[in-house]
């Protein structure tokens, strides 16, 4: 059950991520990227994170993604041009990306073999859910200042956006 | 008994007339610059004094006294001290350095009184004194080679004292790099010194050869052979000669003191100074005979033709430092300081003689000019002619005793000797001849001056009071005899075969003193006929032996042969060298080096700050990648710190 | 039983998952020349890392991974609010988003 799950939402995750690629139009790339989230939102719930995943759907796919497609309409940003800037970005970034992928995967598999006899960490649907109670002990008591330093992060954010968006001219 | 004789005192006095005399003289006025320049050498004199009298009365009898004053080197095995030392060699030698020095620098307040740079000349004739003084007292090769290239320094400096005059600075040029050339010999002889003794210091090193008596030969023949280089340098010998006539470009005072009376006799000193190692090879001693004989036959030939006055006197004395290297060369150590010691008296004065009559005659140096002077000059005259009777070894003057004394041992020495005293008496008569050509040609018959603005005046008495002190000493000097002499310095050097205990020994020599005289009186002769009176005897001699002639006017055309074989190759050489290689390649070539490279990055480092977002978000990536990659191959390989562990937390 | 894949995926297969998205995420903010678009790529690689995180927080039973993405959420919202109203001042200066055009950081 378990496996049919994760197959259909990794899937998700990873042609919504591909399209992304492929898409010219930014506003379908933002549709995808939407597509990529909630599947996240799901593979978070698989792992025990029902916090986490509501508060993906409300604030990533709800919030970040809405705000991108508005300003993609409000800029009326057309198809991508096809400039060419620098060839280097391909010659030197995707080997890059090629080196980063592999040697994660092999840390990653020799970590798999070495610690076979233990498992790392078979994820099974009837592991205990992380409550939000457990949850909330930890982000108010151990975690509270830099909670209280978020919160101040935020309306800076907010500050900023609204000092930023305004046209000039205006007082 | 170890009274206070303050040695240090000996060379400090004049240096410090050095110094006041340098930094302050050319603001003081003359009289008190001369007399600081009179003061301090009177007082060093006065020191001098009062040690040899405090130290030869030692009883039962002077024994060699060092007093050290304080560590110079202390590097690892090599040690060498600022040390002193007295004995009756040194006394002999200060005697000689200070006192004779002192009577030229009396003379020099006559003769240079109207110079620019009156304090200039007295600042370096110091100097030259604190120098000369450091050489004779120390008491290892060190502080000797100190003193050595100082008073080569004094020399270039006193030589090039009118150095507007291109010959003059050339002369002094000249002297410095050839002394430089013996130096390079005394050098290398310190070292294989060093390398066999550990120690510089004569002392010590006679005291490790008299432990070794069976050393002979071999290392030490190498390392005599080297400091005979140093001291043919210093001491004009064939082949390091060519500096002395030069010389004579400097004023006459200096020449007589530097160039005749102490200077060049450091040579000599230094070979009889360390005879312990000489004697232990008799190779390098037959080497210093050859070469000590064949320069006085050689300078005496190019002394016959020359016509500028000091030009003759420094042949003479070349060709005299050479008796005394012959001396050395047969193991006479004390004949070789005994002729050392009467020459520095005679040629001094003649040296000031001659300075007295070119004064009087306003500057004119060509004996073809002179004549008719011994009624105009007659103080001059008189100890002039002292000085000739003294050098042509005329009983009883001092010449004759002390090169006789060198030409006896010389007969003594053997097969090779003996051709060597037949070269020496033939110089001998060379001698007699050139000095009353030259003393028949300067006073003589009538006046050939050609300058009659100028009537030739007698100096004043500041002059003429040192040539008369240097004529009584000339004339009596001689009359201690070799045997005393001998028996003076037997402690410093060994002794002298005596010829009173040699079986027929006193016959001989009366005989070869006699052959000396006569000889002496040949050359006398033979100059009457051909220069009393005007005539042309000479000049006909000339062209029969034209060939002969030209080549000893030429002066062996040893001056060219150096210029052409060694001088100018050299100075190609260096320049090429300055020119192209350090100018050319190493300056110029090191700066466009530097700044193509600069600009090379410079350039390649520009393209890479485009501006363009997505070529730096490439080189970002590939940069987190790289250090992620090297991140985790370091810890594979448990190289660079990071540390890779699976570490499972537990369930 | 209940080691078998049915039910039991090693939570391996999670951190492949992440690292491709995040790998696809920097792909996309080498090739895309959108500004709009390279921010959406810089979304994802941060999505990824959270799916990491979590999956770390699941195999080790640790609340702290889980707090730390959501400070990361946190702080992405934050970020996008502002980044794009940078990205609007630049479209109103330049009336464009392309980033090749967008290169004024040369001197």
């Amino acid at each position: 059950m378990h496996l049919i799950l994760f197959l259909i939402f990794a899937g998700f995750c990873l042609a919504g991520a591909v399209n992304l690629l492929l898409q010219t139009h930014p506003i379908n790339s933002a549709l995808s990227l939407i597509v990529v989230m909630s599947s996240l939102a799901v593979l978070y719930l698989l792992l025990g994170a029902e916090f986490l995943a509501i508060a993906q759907i409300i604030v990533y796919a709800g919030a970040v993604m809405v705000l991108f497609t508005f300003v993609v309409m409000l800029l009326n940003v057309g198809e991508e041009e096809k400039t060419h800037g620098s060839k280097v970005a391909k010659i030197v970034g995707f080997p890059a990306i090629f080196v980063f992928f592999s040697v994660i995967t092999t840390v990653l598999l020799e970590a798999q073999r070495r610690l076979d006899m233990l498992k790392m960490g078979g994820i099974q649907l009837s592991d205990a859910m992380t409550t939000i109670r457990e949850l909330s002990q930890v982000l108010f008591t151990d975690m509270l200042l830099p909670f209280e330093l978020t919160s101040v992060l935020i309306l800076i954010a907010i500050l900023g956006a609204v000092a930023l968006a305004r046209k000039e001219g205006h007082s | 008994m170890t009274a206070h004789l303050h040695l240090w005192l000996i060379p400090l006095l004049p240096f410090a007339g050095f110094l006041v005399n340098g930094l302050l003289g050319k603001r003081l006025p003359k009289a008190l610059v001369s007399a600081v320049a009179l003061g301090f050498p009177l007082a060093s004199l006065a020191v001098v004094v009062r040690a040899s009298v405090l130290f030869l009365s030692l009883k039962p009898q002077p024994i060699a006294w060092a007093v050290t004053y304080a560590s110079w080197i202390n590097a690892g095995p090599l040690h060498v001290d600022f040390t002193f030392l007295l004995d009756q060699l040194t006394v002999l030698m200060l005697l000689i350095v200070t006192g004779v020095g002192f009577l030229i620098h009396v003379y020099s307040v006559g003769y240079m009184a109207h110079e620019d740079g009156y304090w200039r000349y007295f600042s370096y004739l110091n100097l030259f004194l604190f120098f000369m003084t450091v050489l004779v007292l120390a008491e290892n090769y060190l502080l000797m080679f100190v003193g050595w290239e100082g008073v080569g320094l004094a020399s270039y400096l006193l030589i090039g004292f009118y150095f507007e005059r291109k010959s003059a600075a050339d002369a002094g040029k000249k002297a410095f790099v050839v002394n430089r050339i013996g130096d390079f010999g005394f050098l290398l002889g310190m070292f294989l010194l060093l390398s066999q003794f550990g120690s510089l210091s004569f002392t010590q090193i006679g005291v490790s050869l008299a432990a070794n008596p069976a050393m002979q030969g071999g290392i030490l023949t190498a390392i005599a052979l080297c400091l005979v280089l140093g001291a043919c340098g210093k001491s004009a010998q064939i082949p390091l000669y060519v500096w002395l006539p030069d010389a004579m470009e400097g004023p006459t005072p200096v020449s007589a003191l530097i160039h005749a009376a102490t200077m060049v006799t450091a040579g000599v000193y230094m070979i009889s100074r360390t005879h312990f190692l000489f004697d232990r090879s008799p190779f390098a001693l037959a080497v210093v005979a050859l070469i000590g004989a064949a320069t006085a036959f050689f300078a005496a030939t190019i002394a016959l033709v020359q016509t500028d006055i000091k030009r003759v006197l420094a042949y003479s004395t070349i060709s005299q430092l050479g008796y005394m290297f012959l001396g050395c060369g047969v193991a006479a150590y004390s004949a070789a300081v005994f002729h050392l010691m009467t020459h520095a008296f005679f040629k001094a004065l003649l040296f000031l003689a001659a300075g007295s009559v070119i004064h009087g005659l306003n500057g004119e140096q060509d004996m073809r000019k002179m004549g008719g002077l011994w009624k105009k000059l007659p103080v001059t005259f008189w100890t002039m002619t002292a000085g000739v009777f003294a050098i042509a070894g005329f009983f009883p003057f001092a010449g004759f005793f002390s090169k006789d004394a060198i030409l006896y041992e010389a007969f003594q020495h053997g097969a090779l000797g003996k051709g060597l005293y037949v070269v020496g008496l033939v110089t001998a008569l060379l001698t007699s001849f050139y000095m009353f050509r030259l003393w028949y040609l300067t006073f003589f018959g009538e006046s050939r001056a050609t300058d009659h603005e100028h009537h030739p005046h007698e100096s004043p008495w500041s002059m003429l009071t040192p040539l008369v002190i240097l004529a009584l000493l000339s004339i009596g000097g001689g009359w201690v005899g070799i045997e005393r002499f001998g028996a003076y310095l037997a402690p410093v050097v060994g002794s002298v075969t005596d010829p009173a205990l040699e079986a027929g020994g006193k016959s001989l020599d009366l005989t070869l003193s006699v052959i000396a005289v006569v000889v002496a009186l040949l050359g006398l002769l033979i100059a009457h006929v051909f220069y009393f009176r005007k005539n042309d005897r000479a000049a006909k001699l000339a062209a029969a032996a034209s060939g002969p002639y030209g080549l000893l006017v030429h002066k062996y055309w040893i001056d060219e042969l150096y210029h052409n074989v060694i001088v100018t190759p050299l100075v190609l050489g260096s320049r090429y060298i300055l020119g192209w290689v350090g100018e050319g390649v190493i300056v110029r070539g090191s700066a466009w080096l530097l700044g193509g490279v600069a600009t090379l990055l410079g350039e390649l480092v520009r393209r890479w700050q485009s501006g363009n977002l997505r070529s730096y978000s490439a080189w970002l990536a590939a940069g987190a990648a790289a250090l992620l990659f090297f991140a985790v191959v370091g810890a594979v390989l448990g190289i660079g710190g990071t540390e890779l562990r699976m570490v499972w937390v537990g369930h | 039983m209940h080691s078998s894949l049915w039910n039991d995926i090693p939570s391996f297969w999670y951190l492949i998952l992440s690292a491709l998205l995040f790998s696809l995420g920097v792909v996309g903010f080498l090739i895309k020349r959108t500004l709009i678009t390279v921010f959406m790529s810089i979304e994802l690689m941060l999505n990824a890392v959270n799916l990491s995180f979590v999956t770390f927080a699941h195999d080790w039973h640790q609340v702290k991974g889980q707090i730390f993405v959501f400070f990361v959420m946190m702080v992405a919202a934050a970020e996008a609010a502002v980044g794009l109203a940078i990205i609007i001042s630049i479209y109103r200066s330049r009336a464009t988003l392309n980033v090749d055009q967008i290169d004024l950081m040369k001197l």
